[in-house]
This record gives structure tokens, sequence and C-alpha cells, in this order.
């Protein structure tokens, strides 16, 4: 029997105010422990809590961009329950009237596109945090607060690869909005997987694990291919999953079971009496998606028609706005009809330079700005230069800060593309290797690409190679 | 909804509240009267009344984002039960 994974997530997002949600203090991260704290986040009595006006508009925003419905009418919940994290007892949330619901975000999975639903995102605050000590725990509540928003995914999704990609593309999202760094290791998103299998074709879901303490989106994916293996194996041998909580041990890469008696969750939710309730006009609305800016699933499908590029490509660009818009201007200055020369360098050497120097393509500062990137990249394809020493040239003129015309010049890379020198090495080549010349003569077409390679070589690499192999085939064809 | 010792145990559990000898039967008792007049509330025909989350006719009271002076740490720290450098100290919450 095969059996289907199905996975929903839930991820929470920081935001990033500079204020907290209910109060005033600072979000800063990394600051003395308990020096960002006040009456209203310790939840001191008599004090009350006021919403702030711009968590408010970044949570419509999301909400917007996510392609949800913005209720009208929305409040806020007290979740109850008790844990050294949460000074209230409580934590201020949405439960029945949230503020958005039912939205959807495309993912591309390959070269493939797939839509996955979003259940609903809610603005809540965050907790404080926990540090486990040998006997005790210590708490820090600068975190209590911040703006929190919780975006919970319908269980769409099918394999680790689509979670990770719906990670990828949800965080994408949030960058072209500016409204959250993202950070998974600073704690800025967090994501909890639910992860559940049922036999190919049958539509009921089976028992479900929930994942946690993932710190990466490759930790989720790693995570979710370990516990499909584990719930496999208990299926097939007959046996039941259990629903429970499971870490991720980045360390080992396995789950385990937190070992904690599950009680049926039961967090007496009851409208927050400190906070009144919110109603969101459609002028509101409207003036807040004019600020939404073209988002990476728009900006793939334009690449796309207008420049020619894959899916599979595109996405490639289009992850980070700075570098999508950097890559834009680079397709744009290519004067050619077919972007592929361009695009393929976007994609190949300028992101391997970036991802070598931790930085986007945008993040380069290529000497000489775009006009000699293009050129560059012109010589490589007219052959003036091999691509293997283009690829040197941006490199070297990155680590140098000089022009890469003047490289090509000073280590003289230009291809040697005039036939009378290139004649002269032809015929020395063809002298030096009868085997291969009777190889080729007899019909062994491939024994062109020796002789080639061995002019390349005489000529310490500048022979340009179509050239090269023009010349070679002429001579062996005429000599007879 | 009859509510029986169990219920009473249950949630008092979950508001961490610990019952003396003789309060569980009492408590039950009053519990099961609040209940009642709840139940009684249901009765009514309620079609076309708006849920009530709040009882004050107000609603978007926003502030700016904007910091405002915190606690010094000492200042936070002043009544807790125990305190270790900068940090509230708790019994450990995990294995
Ligand atoms: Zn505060």
């Amino acid at each position: 029997m095969e059996y289907e994974p199905v996975i929903g997530l839930e991820v929470h997002v920081q935001l990033k105010t500079k204020s907290k949600a209910f109060c005033g203090c600072s979000t800063e991260f990394g600051k003395e422990p308990n020096s960002q704290v006040c009456p209203v986040c310790l939840g001191f009595p008599g004090s009350l809590p006021v919403l702030n006006r711009v968590f408010l508009d970044y949570a419509i925003k999301v909400a917007l961009a996510l392609n949800c419905t913005v209720q009208e009418k929305h409040k806020f919940d007290r979740k109850n329950y008790f844990y050294p994290d949460l000074p209230k007892n409580y934590q201020i949330s949405q439960y029945d009237l949230p503020l958005s619901k039912k939205g959807y975000l495309d993912i591309v999975v390959g070269d493939k596109t797939k839509r996955v639903g979003i259940n609903r995102v809610h603005m809540e605050e965050d907790a404080g945090k926990l540090i486990h000590e040998e006997d005790t725990s210590l708490v820090d509540f600068n975190r209590t607060g911040i703006p929190l928003l919780e975006i919970v995914s319908e269980p769409d999704m099918n394999s680790p690869e689509e979670a990770y990609e719906y990670l990828t593309f949800l965080k994408s999202v949030l960058g072209y909005l500016d409204v959250s760094d993202c950070d998974m290791e600073k704690g800025s998103l967090r994501c909890d997987v639910n992860v559940s299998l049922r036999p190919k074709g049958v539509l009921a879901l089976g028992v479900k694990a929930e994942l946690k303490n993932m710190n990466s989106f490759k930790g989720t994916k790693d995570a979710l291919v370990f516990e499909i293996r584990r719930q496999e194996e208990i299926l097939r041998e007959g046996g039941k999953v259990i629903q429970e909580t499971r870490l991720w041990d980045a360390k080992l890469s396995e789950t385990f079971s937190m070992r904690v008696k599950e009680e049926a969750k039961d967090y007496r939710y009851f409208p927050e009496p400190d906070l009144a309730p919110f109603i969101i006009s459609a002028q509101k609305l409207e003036e807040i998606k004019k600020n939404i800016p073209e988002l990476p699933r728009q900006k793939l499908e334009r690449f796309v028609k207008d420049f020619c590029l894959s899916e599979g490509s595109a996405k490639i660009l289009v992850g980070i706005k700075k570098d999508a818009d950097y890559a834009q201007s680079c397709i744009e200055s290519w004067e050619g009809k077919d972007k592929k020369p361009v695009v393929n360098w976007l994609i190949g050497p300028l992101l391997f330079e970036a991802n070598k120097r931790k930085c986007g393509i945008s993040d380069l500062n290529i000497p000489g700005g775009n006009i000699e990137l293009i050129n560059l990249i012109k010589s490589a394809e007219e052959a003036k230069i091999s691509n293997l020493a283009a690829k040197g040239v941006l490199s070297e003129s990155l680590d140098t800060a000089k022009l890469a015309r003047e490289i090509i010049l000073e280590k003289n890379l230009y291809q040697v593309s005039d036939t009378e020198s290139l004649d002269k090495i032809a015929e020395e080549i063809i002298k030096g290797n009868p085997k291969s010349v009777m190889d080729y003569k007899q019909g062994k077409a491939n024994a062109i690409m020796f002789l080639v390679g061995q002019m390349m070589k005489k000529s310490n690499g500048k022979a340009n190679p179509i050239v090269a192999r023009d010349i070679l085939k002429k001579m062996l064809t005429d000599g007879g | 909804m009859a509510i029986d010792e169990g219920v009473v145990k249950h949630v008092a559990h979950l508001a961490r509240i610990e019952l003396q000898p003789g309060e569980l039967e009492k408590l039950s008792r009053q519990l099961q009267s609040i209940v009642d007049f709840i139940d009684k509330l249901k009765k009514l025909n309620i079609e076309g009344v708006e849920p009530t989350s709040h009882i004050l006719p107000i609603s978007n009271v926003l502030r700016p984002d904007e910091t405002r002076e915190s606690l010094s740490t000492d200042m936070a720290l002043m009544n807790a039960p125990c305190r270790k450098g900068n940090f509230f100290s708790v019994p450990k919450a995990i294995e």
C-alpha cells in the first residue's frame, strides 16, 4: 500500500513594529533581560492594553497579500493557560472573530504551481523566553507582548518539499511587504507542523503528530522526511500512530516524543474585556491595498511572460524584492530579444558569487555597474572570451574592484578568432594527431572535439572553440 | 448542563485552585445554579441580536507605534519571589 503524507503548517511571525502590541516597550532584539518590560506586558493589576496602530496595519497588509478576507469586525480573546513565560496567565489572541479568514498562497514546486489554502491570519502577542538551567528556569519577559501573527495553512501539502516551498514563498511575501525579519534563528519566524499519513486515495485523515523545535526551513523539511518515514514504518507493521507533540533534534536528525500527558486543550477562551472590538472600513482596506507592492507571485508570472523565463528560473530571481528588482534592471539592459544569456548569468555566476559572499545579487556592487556586467556577458556570448574566463573575470572584478574589461586586457583573455593564426595551429594539430584525424575521417564525429581541445591547449585556452572547430572541419574535408 | 464534582475538579485544576475539604460539594452546588441561570437565557429568542463581546459602544481604540520608557530592571524584578541576575527564576519548567 502506498501512503500519502498530509501536512499543515502553523507559522508564527513577529512583526517589526518599534513598540510592542499593547504597550510602549521597545521590541529591539538582544537587549539585557527584563529591560523592556512595563506594567502592561508584565500583567500587573490595573494596567490596560491599547492596540498598536501599525500592528493592525501590518496584519491587514499580510492578510490581503495572502488573499484572505479581512473581517469587517474582529475582536481579541483571552487564551488561558499557565506557563512561566506568560505573566498574565493568558495570552491575548483571537478566537472566533479573527482578523481574517480563507486565503491562499501559490507555491512553485519543481516547475509546477500549487495553491495552498490559508485557514486564517490572526493577531496575538508573543510570550517571554525561558532559559533552562540545572534546576531552575530563568524568565526574560522582553519578548512578551511583541506583535505576532499566526498564519494557519490548510492541510494542503503532501510532501516535505511542498512544505519547504510554502515556507519559502511565505517568507518571500512577508519580505516584499517589509513587515518582518523572518529570521528563524532569531525566532522572529517560528513554525509548527502537523503531519499525518493516509493510504493513497483515501480521504479521511490519519492520526497526526505535531512537530516543534525546528530552527530553519531545511530543518523543517528534514524533520518531515524523518517523521513521515517513522509513521510509515509504524503503519506498515500494523501499529497505530499516537497523537502527540514531538520535538525535532537537529543534531541527531530525529524527532522524539515530548512525553507529556496530552490533555485535551482547554484554553477557556473568552472575549478580552480590556480591548474594544475593531471595525475595518472598506476605505481602510483600499488604503492598505494601495501600499502593497507587486508580490513575488505576480512578478514571477510577469518574468515568465515578458522575458520568456521558465517558472523555475523566475522563482530563483523573485525570492527577495531588491534582488528581483536588480535582476529586472539587468534583463532590461540586455538588448537582444532572447534574454536567456543574461538570465543564465544571473542564476549562474552571479548567484554563485553572491552565495559565496553570503549576500544577494543586488549587493554584489559589480565595478562599473550594469553596463560592465552586460558587456562581460556579451563578450562571453560572442565568444570573444571563453565562458570559463568570463566567470573568472567576474569573480576577480568583485574581489579587486577592477573593471571587467581592464582584467580581460591585463590578462590578455580575448580569444583568438582570426583565422590566420588559428589556421597555423590547426595545421600543427592535424599533423601531430594522425589517429584522431583518421577516426574523424572514418565517421567518428566526436574525434573533432578532441582536436579542438588540442587547439585550445596549444593556444593557452584562447582559441575561439567555435572558429577552431570550423577551421578543423574545413581542413579535414577539403584536404580529402 | 449538569455540574458534577468531576467538572468542578477539572475547572479547579485548570485554574490552579486547590480546594479545601467541603468546598467541592459547596462549589458544585453554586456553579450548578449559575449554569441553570445561563440555561434559562438559552431559551430566549435571540434571533437578530448581535452577540455582545464588549459592553461599551466603542471600537478602534488605537495608539501610535511609539516607544515609551520601560520599567527599570530592578523595579520590574522587585517583587519577584526569586531572582537570578536580571532574570526571574522559577522552578524548572521542563524535564
Ligand atoms: Zn510593556
